[in-house]
């Protein structure tokens, strides 16, 4: 069996369809199944897992729900998600509507003041130095910090929200694109002062496709931050969104929405990174 | 006749972290319009500086460089460098690349049509007339290169400037573009300052060899005329005594006069 050493053990590439060994369903009909149940097995088995030790310990019944009674609370609150019975009892689908909102507006704002800054800050070493310092004392302040100061300033839940999630998103924007400006080749620099560019050409045919790359890896990471507050914001300024939602739950000590609340929160989470990773790939280049 | 290009007493120091550190020294240099020359010496010799100082990237510390009748300040499209890393913009397609340097120096000039021409026709000359619409990473190192050389080309440069410009490629690879540029030189008639450290590449394609002696303080040791009559073949080059001489002479300037010296912390 030479062809074997070719292949770590497990590995989930295909055999070639001539090894004299291969798996009779692969050679069959053409689909990998090995390779298949080893993408689905695992994180199956992952799962499993966690619903087993989930429902082993809440077995003994206490006020932690088992995974049936969760998967029943779901069921129920996902059948009509967009309904509105006034402004307490609105549907899962509203609530998590109204967050990704804030972070669109939040982020949008971090957006717009964010990278133009980086771009200055990566150009301009007098701006770099003058924003440093105060860059490097506020990113590692949480958030939600912020919320009294967007409570005085604004008045309102909503607008002191949406300004945590512009503090929290702003900074990794700044950072990622200032790094990126900074990153430029000098060749690609060399090379706009032979031909004499433009200062405008310069910026668009030359710094802004080069620094692209860096500045989504900054949105990404801007994004995730803004959803990780916007949850914690809601928790306690209110109102309608996820957060609210799942606080709201918790003072009922209706453990099953707070879990299936914490689920919806991945899921958003998740479906948001993928969005913007098939994005970035779509403007990286290779030298 | 006047040079076309003159170095005068150029010296060159950088500030850097550590003090400093003087890498060139009372370089007085002329070049012919028409006239291939090539800079040769062992790394840290300051060659790339020289060229890079003609090219107007650095500007001399003290001293002057002329170029046809003009003092060089800036860097500028009648000088086109073509750099050792052929620095394509990834995001355009190799003919984009061109069009960027046609349309800066003939923009304001020439109608759209007249430049989309001339971007092709510098591809055409650096044979890669098929590759025009391809992205740098789907072409091989050594098109790559001629893609840098056709840019520069294109701008139709009053000198052309090469920093090592087959330096990173594989021996035939680099054998084909020597060829290719001999040509190209032989129909363009243009003038080209060329930083090498390959002392085969030196002798075949040039008129003279700048051969400078170890940094810092770098400065020229002596200059060489090769004095072989074009076209120039590679082929029966081989054969031809006065190329064995040339060689022969560069080595011996390289190697017993000017040995590289080993750094000394």
């Amino acid at each position: 069996m030479d062809s074997a050493i070719f292949h770590i053990p497990g590995d989930s590439v295909a055999p070639p369809a001539a090894a004299p060994h291969a798996p009779a369903a692969a050679r069959h009909d053409g689909i990998d199944r090995r390779g298949l149940a080893l993408c689905v097995l695992p994180p199956a088995i992952g799962l499993a897992l966690l619903m087993g030790v989930w429902a082993l310990a809440t077995q003994k019944g206490g006020s932690f729900p088992t995974p049936g009674q969760t998967w029943d609370a779901a069921v129920q609150l996902f059948a009509d998600p967009f309904h509105r019975n006034g402004p307490n009892d609105q549907g899962m689908g509203w609530h998590v509507l109204n967050s990704l909102s804030r972070v669109a507006l939040g982020f949008g704002l971090a957006a717009l003041a964010g990278i133009p800054l980086g771009l200055l800050i990566g150009r301009s070493s007098f701006a770099n130095r003058m924003a440093a310092p105060l860059i490097a004392l506020l990113k590692p302040v949480s958030p939600l910090a912020w919320l009294p100061l967007g409570l005085l300033a604004f008045g309102s839940t909503n607008s002191a929200t949406v300004w945590a999630i512009v503090m929290g998103a702003l900074w990794p924007l700044v950072v990622h694109t200032a790094a990126g400006v900074q990153r430029v080749p000098q060749d690609y620099l060399n090379v706009a002062r032979v031909l004499r560019l433009s200062e405008w050409t310069v910026i668009t045919r030359v710094l802004l496709p080069a620094v692209l790359p860096d500045v989504l890896t900054g949105i990404r990471l801007s994004v995730g931050t803004a959803w990780l507050v916007v949850v914690a914001a809601e928790m306690l300024t209110g109102g309608a969104g996820v957060g609210a939602w799942a606080w709201d739950a918790w003072r009922h000590l209706n453990v099953a929405h707070v879990i299936v609340a914490i689920v919806v929160i991945g899921t958003v989470g998740l479906l948001l990174e993928g969005m913007l990773k098939r994005l970035a790939r779509h403007f990286t280049f290779e030298d | 006749m006047k040079p076309f290009i003159q170095v005068q007493d150029a010296e060159m120091v950088f500030t850097t972290r550590k003090g400093r550190l003087q890498a060139l020294r009372d370089i007085r240099l002329d070049v012919q319009r028409g006239e291939f020359v090539t800079l040769i010496g062992h790394p840290g010799c300051g060659k790339s500086t020289l060229l890079n100082l003609v090219a107007g990237l650095l500007m001399p510390t003290s001293g002057a460089l002329i170029c046809d009748g003009r003092e060089i300040a800036t860097p500028g499209p009648e000088r086109a460098v073509v750099f050792q890393n052929p620095s394509l913009l990834p995001w355009l397609s190799c003919l984009d690349n061109v069009l960027l340097a046609v349309e800066s120096v003939f923009g304001g000039r020439e109608p759209r049509a007249r430049i989309k021409v001339r971007a092709r026709a510098a591809l055409e000359l650096v044979g890669l007339s098929h590759a025009l619409h391809k992205r740098p990473h789907e072409i091989t190192a050594g098109m790559k290169h001629r893609v840098g050389l056709a840019r520069a080309l294109a701008m139709e440069p009053k000198v052309l400037l090469m920093d090592e410009p087959f330096g990173a490629l594989d021996a035939l690879t680099r054998a084909h573009l020597q060829d290719e540029l001999l040509k190209i030189v032989a129909r363009t008639q243009g003038t080209v300052i060329m930083v090498t450290h390959d002392v085969d590449e030196a002798v075949l394609l040039s008129d003279r060899i700048v051969m400078m002696t170890n940094g810092p303080a770098a400065t020229i040791g002596e200059i060489l005329d090769v004095g072989i009559p074009r076209p120039r073949v590679r082929v029966e080059l081989a054969e031809d005594p006065r190329y064995g001489a040339a060689r022969k002479a560069v080595i011996d300037f390289l190697y017993t006069r000017h040995a590289p010296v080993e750094q000394a912390a």
